[in-house]
């Protein structure tokens, strides 16, 4: 594969790369990197900022002293609840930083990119620290995996039963939250079943829900055994029979196969490309690393109309950066204010059905943020720009302000630069441009830059290269 | 032509000649194709205001008996009814509604409603039914709608440095400006302005983002433009609110062409302690608004006005431990100024003695008061906007 195909691979199935890393990449087949990629993905390096044991301790010793003290005046006990959650935000937040370092620094980038995708997939929100990290564990463990594993696992998960009221769901009332969304958004899609299949599957979950602990928890007594109609089929179904079900279907593999193509090729789905793919990925049983591989090693995904068009996300930008040109955010909170600020702080997805994506990245507002950051990281300027408050106290602490600049963030130039080393002028930006961007710049955006002022042209190069539009795109 | 008429036709000539790429100029002169002079000021008060302690049942003994610590008693409050009272910090509403300039809508919501603030802030924003995720919001898609897809940006503008997904739609997004001199600032950096103009390649999605770049310039040296050379308006009081609604006079008094302003006030979560919390938000809403009422009517725009305000929920009627109050459901939401008033029939206090798990039942869905001001106000046909035909709410 040539210099600009491997560009587009990293990019895409991760966040990017150093100059070293695709020249070398440049030295082999696409099927041999794409290989390594796969294989270096094999490492799923956990999170592991919280210790669950310690957590779920001292997190339910609070609360039960809170709830049990009668020697504490009203004012006390909220006091310490609000500690308790304060504690709880830190440490999701800790979470945040540690998946964000590891997507922009880990071995696995291809993991972390798919652990990325399936949070929007399987979106979900929790106020418990130890449920988002043993999710966030889950869903990385399976990224690559078979979907029906995922699905299967996903469904069993503390953080989502409780998302989707799943806990609240009972033979005698049940509720068909998470049944409706297994099916509009984690299977089949909208228009593949009627409001009678969800209520018959929500009959088939009643019964799964969770302990403190973060265990799955089957509780016989709540539920519902009888007959169920689903999807055409009669049986005494369960949970599991519910999901097995969902997966025979043809829309399920469509659904996926076309989230999957969206986000990883094109915004713009091809129809023919996703049916055919679609056709095969049910074959496999839903064997996820298959289909990555065939999409990174068909000729279509290198085409053109494929290149350089996606709008990066936020959490894809702030990666990017670590990655290429090697930036190290040293600290937190600026990284937070900054998800918070362009609209996607890992672990609160909008909602369920996940963020959009695509132009919805982009407004005027967030265009220009954009266009700042990159003074605003490597230079420690000031960002001016007050996050909106939402009215949620678990994003709205985000907006502090004193996360606004950008005090340990670091880059060190000597190592960015050493493969540039000899070269200066257009030479300098045309190798710039090659690493940072996804396409050549015109002739009159060369002279542009060229125009401009310049101390140093390593940085200042840099710096205009990210600041253009095309460095949104990936 | 007077002078200040002048200042104001040359500055934007002078954007005109050197700062616009040309595909931006092309709709630079053309009217935005607004139905009328109408203007439409959503403000929103995140968290979920209590509007049981906002506009207060001061006679039902409901209310008393579920609030034992934290109800507002009749003595205290300032009677409009004989069922219903506004909370003393809104004392200086009380004359609007004297003049027919402030109605109460009681027990506004949505089937099956949701009680997490940012799923029920994405039910209002987006104006979808409880069950479904929209992508776009109503405002956002009023843009998408008008002007025959050649809305600008500043068609639909929000006081804050973030947009809000109530302004994104499909092909436009409103623009979002706290100050229109700091945004200038942002868009006069020379290096900005050149990109926006220079020749690059035309591709999928990039095509988008100089769309984007080059019409925030254009937006925010128009918006400069208006504003400069007008007079601030009248004063205000000096809080974010009282500072946002005097961005919005101050665009309306120099003629921006936009139909749609979009505030935020919070944050209302009162868990906890809620009385202070309460009292002080409510009474900087009742400054802010009466300031600007009073600033539309002597410019003689009171009658073009209408200024909504909703929150995302209202809370219990029951109080919690804590002093405070738990996320609830329906909610009353405020119509301010403007010609067109609702029956009175949607003002009458809410039912307390028919509660769903403690919480009250919804009268009017809140998209009937959306089709209301697109379809009578704006002018617009809002079945497109909503993605169906709400009837709207019967007028007086």
């Amino acid at each position: 594969m040539n210099i600009h195909e491997a560009k587009h691979l990293f990019l895409r199935a991760g966040f990017g790369a150093t100059p070293e890393e695709l020249r070398e990449a440049g030295r082999h087949s696409t099927r041999k990197v794409v290989r390594r990629l796969l294989e270096d993905a094999d490492n799923a390096l956990t999170l592991h900022s919280i210790d669950p044991q310690q957590v779920g301790y001292s997190r339910k010793n609070l609360l039960e002293m809170v709830m049990q003290r009668d020697s504490l005046t009203a004012e006390q006990r909220k006091q310490m609840v609000r500690e308790v959650q304060q504690q709880d935000r830190d440490q999701i937040g800790d979470l945040n930083f540690a998946w964000l370092t590891q997507m922009g620094q880990g071995k696995s980038a291809l993991r972390e990119k798919m652990t990325l995708f399936w949070h929007g997939h399987f979106a979900c929100r929790s106020n418990n620290p130890l449920f988002v990290q043993q999710q966030n564990n889950l869903l990385r463990e399976h990224a690559l995996g078979k979907f029906g594993d995922l699905l299967g696992a996903i469904s069993k998960d503390p953080g989502m039963l409780q998302f989707l009221n799943n806990q609240q769901n009972r033979k005698q009332s049940p509720n068909e939250n998470f049944a409706r969304e297994v099916m509009e958004l984690f299977t089949t899609g909208r228009g593949a079943y009627s409001e009678k299949d969800i209520k018959e599957a929500a009959r088939a979950f009643t019964g799964w829900g969770f302990n403190p602990k973060g265990e799955f928890v089957f509780r016989k007594n709540q539920h519902d055994d009888g007959e169920k109609l689903f999807l055409g089929k009669r049986g005494n179904f369960n949970g599991e029979d519910i999901l097995a079900l969902l997966l025979e279907r043809p829309e399920t593999a469509r659904f996926v196969v076309g989230k999957v193509y969206t986000y990883f090729v094109n915004d713009v789905p091809n129809p023919a490309v996703i049916a055919d793919l679609a056709k095969d990925f049910h074959k496999k049983d839903y064997d996820i690393r298959w289909l990555m591989e065939e999409i990174f090693t068909s000729s279509w995904f290198y085409e053109p109309q494929n290149v350089g068009v996606r709008i990066k996300s936020p959490v894809e930008y702030l990666a990017g950066l670590q990655r290429t040109p090697g930036v190290s955010y040293g600290s937190k909170q600026s990284v937070l204010y900054v998800q918070k600020a362009l609209d996607q702080v890992l672990f609160y997805p909008p909602n369920v059905a996940g963020w959009p994506g695509g132009t919805a990245w982009i407004d005027s507002s967030s265009l220009l943020l954009r266009m700042k950051l990159p003074e605003v990281i490597l230079q420690s300027a000031e960002l001016n720009f007050r996050a909106k408050s939402d009215g949620d106290v678990n994003t709205d602490y985000l907006s502090k302000r004193g996360a606004r600049q950008f005090r340990d963030a670091q880059l060190d130039w000597s190592v960015f630069g050493k493969p540039f080393e000899g070269l200066s002028g257009e030479g300098l930006l045309d190798a710039l441009t090659e690493t940072l961007l996804q396409r050549p710049l015109s002739p009159a955006q060369r002279q542009l830059i060229l125009r401009r002022p310049r101390k140093t042209e390593l940085r200042d190069f840099t710096l205009a290269l990210l600041t253009l539009p095309e460095f949104q795109l990936c | 032509m007077n002078r200040k008429e002048f200042l104001r036709q040359s500055a934007i000539a002078a954007i005109g000649t050197w700062l616009v790429p040309d595909f931006v100029k092309a709709y630079e002169h053309r009217s935005p194709l607004r139905q009328n002079d109408k203007i439409l000021v959503v403000l929103q008060f995140s968290g979920g205001n209590d509007g049981l302690n906002t506009i207060i049942p001061y006679r039902n003994d409901i209310y008393y008996r579920e609030r034992p610590r934290l109800a507002i008693q009749a003595t205290e409050s300032l009677p409009f009814t004989d069922e219903m009272a506004f909370h003393p910090a809104l004392s200086k509403l009380r004359k609007w509604y004297d003049d027919g300039y402030f109605t109460v809508l009681s027990e506004v919501g949505y089937p099956n409603p949701d009680r997490s603030h940012f799923r029920s802030m994405d039910i209002w924003q987006t104006a979808s039914d409880s069950a479904d995720y929209l992508r776009t919001g109503w405002i956002g898609r009023y843009l998408d709608a008008q002007c025959n897809g050649a809305c600008q940006a500043y068609h639909a503008v929000e006081i804050d440095d973030q947009l809000s997904l109530s302004m994104k739609g499909t092909a436009v997004k409103g623009l979002a400006v706290s100050d229109p001199q700091r945004l200038h600032n942002q868009t006069q950096n020379k290096f900005y302005q050149e990109l926006a103009k220079v020749n690059h390649e035309e591709y999928h999605n990039v095509d988008y983002l100089y769309k984007t770049l080059a019409e925030t310039i254009s937006s925010s040296d128009y918006l400069y433009a208006k504003t400069k050379v007008t007079e601030p308006p009248a004063v205000y009081p000096a809080h974010d609110l009282g500072r946002k609604m005097r961005t919005v006079s101050g665009f309306i008094r120099s003629g921006v062409e936009a139909s749609v302003f979009y505030v935020s006030h919070g944050s209302f979560d009162t868990h906890v302690n809620q009385k202070p919390q309460q009292d002080r938000l409510l009474g900087q809403y009742a400054e802010a608004l009466d300031a600007f009422l009073a600033d539309m009517k002597k410019l003689g725009r009171l009658d073009d006005v209408i200024v909504m305000t909703f929150s995302e929920f209202g809370r219990r009627v029951r109080q919690n431990a804590s002093n405070g109050t738990d996320h609830g459901t329906a909610n009353c939401l405020f119509w301010a100024g403007g010609t067109l008033k609702p029956v009175p029939a949607l003002s009458a206090a809410p039912d307390l003695s028919r509660l769903d798990e403690g919480d009250l039942r919804y009268r009017t869905d809140f998209r009937d008061v959306y089709a209301t001001l697109l379809d009578k106000w704006l002018q617009v046909d809002s079945t497109a906007i909503l993605g169906r035909k709400f009837p709207g709410l019967p007028l007086a």
